[in-house]
């Protein structure tokens, strides 16, 4: 089957019929409902929040983010933003009468709000739509550096982003993830059942500062963090066992290097230098 | 569009992001609705200090809508005095008269139909049904 992203542009793609056969399959909802859910998860709200729904569509994240805490909604019920390359997609979300605001806008032009607005972000099944820039003037990895730059600037400090997404093949999966490290966020994937037709990836992001911990792998254990690591290896290693490379001594003396050369990396904790499933 | 969510949008012109007149956003010939919601106590304390409470009363006034107090509330502003015959005092805080004329303006107060017009670049948001289009001709990325 050929992904819709080889198609058409989304807002062509998400036409009215498409729309409306989108939002009422019964399939879709529970998998996009699943996915919300999951993404709540690693947000970990405790309390109402401002979030940003990002290719939003009609709005079936949104009526989660409005549910309350007894409803399933951990922290909730939050008051969300959405918007939306597709205008069709926005008038079934109308239709609904879904509680949040809705715009229409393309996260590849950025994220028109002042810095710091947004305790969290969420985004479903969308960005990889910015991989696909044939139509418009740009390349993708111009589109990615514009939307996440705008991301990270929009979100509070301590604030996460999760943003589920379907990658091409890995080439995309890193594109993605590396526009995000390069916009200052810390990054991390995780992928819910791996290799089969159902895997789903999740990229998981923190803004430091603030009071939450930014650490990634203070969110989920088994998760791959961001720090560049030195992917050369095998050398005959003489110097003592804890300054081998790959070592937790090594990566803290790797970490505060590139810190000095004004790189973001990711907060040292327990996790760090163990060996992870995910890697990118 | 809720008064809130103008609270936070800017133009999205590139060459508009450093100036501070691209914030906030004017609307004009708006014509506005109110939408019921539940008010969310919790909500409003969390969102309060990240308020910009002079824009908002640039625009509330702008809207033709009551002139809001010169000094943004605080959070104990927003809850009631627990009434001392209350015998609940488990309960969650009761919202004050503050934090209902807050939920009123920033979550039921909504512009329906109108443009958003930056101070710097002069650009006009369209709203149509309550959705603002921010969609920018590539040029102006
Ligand atoms: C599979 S749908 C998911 C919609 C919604 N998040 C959900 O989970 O039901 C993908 C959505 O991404 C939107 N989209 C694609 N490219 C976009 C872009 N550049 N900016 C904003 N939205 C975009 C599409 O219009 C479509 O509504
Ligand atoms: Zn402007």
């Amino acid at each position: 089957m050929s992904r819709p992203e080889d198609t058409l542009p989304p807002d062509l793609f998400y036409n009215d019929s498409e729309s409306r056969k989108y939002t009422t399959s019964s399939r879709i909802q529970k998998i996009q409902s699943d996915m919300t859910h999951r993404a709540l998860e690693l947000l970990d709200l405790k309390s109402p929040s401002l979030i940003l729904d990002v290719g939003c569509g009609s709005g079936l994240s949104g009526e989660i983010l409005s549910a309350s805490d007894e409803e399933g909604t951990p922290g909730g019920p939050h008051i969300w933003i959405g918007f939306d390359i597709s205008s069709s997609m926005l008038g079934v979300a109308l239709e609904k009468e879904v509680e949040g605001d809705l715009f229409l806008a393309d996260a590849g032009q950025g994220v028109p709000f002042r810095a710091g607005t947004f305790d969290a972000a969420i985004s479903i099944s969308a960005i990889q739509w910015l991989c696909n820039a044939e139509s418009s003037e740009e390349s993708p990895a111009g589109r990615l550096s514009r939307f996440f730059n705008g991301l990270y600037a929009s979100l509070r400090r301590g604030g996460r982003a999760v943003c589920q997404f379907y990658p091409k093949n890995d080439e995309q999966k890193k594109m993605i993830s590396a526009a995000a490290v390069k916009a200052g966020f810390g990054a991390g994937l995780l992928e819910d059942d791996p290799g089969t037709k159902s895997a789903k990836t999740y990229l998981v992001l923190t803004v430091g500062g603030g009071e939450l911990d930014g650490d990634i792998t203070g969110v989920v254990k088994g998760m791959e963090g961001v720090d560049v690591l030195d992917q050369r290896r095998k050398v005959k290693d003489r110097r003592r066992p804890e300054d081998r490379k790959g070592s937790k001594a090594w990566i803290i003396k790797k970490k505060e290097q590139m810190e000095r050369k004004g790189k973001v990396v990711k907060a040292t904790s327990k996790y760090t230098g163990r060996k992870r499933r995910i890697a990118f | 569009m809720k008064l809130l969510t103008l609270n936070f949008l800017t133009c999205a012109i590139k060459t508009c992001k450093s100036s501070p007149s691209s914030f906030p956003l004017h609307p004009r010939d708006a014509e506005l609705e109110i939408v019921e919601a539940d008010l969310n106590l919790k909500f409003l304390e969390n969102i309060l200090p990240r308020l910009m409470w002079d824009e908002l009363r640039v625009v509330v006034d702008e809207l033709g809508l009551p002139t809001l107090p010169p000094t943004i509330p605080t959070r104990a502003d927003l809850v009631a005095p627990s009434s001392p015959t209350s015998s609940s005092s488990s309960s969650d805080p009761a919202p004050s008269q503050t934090a209902r004329d807050l939920h009123r303006i920033l979550i039921e107060t909504c512009v329906r139909e109108g443009k958003l017009v930056c101070g710097n670049c002069g650009h006009e948001y369209a709203v149509k049904e309550g959705v603002a289009n921010f969609l920018l001709p590539a040029h102006l990325v």
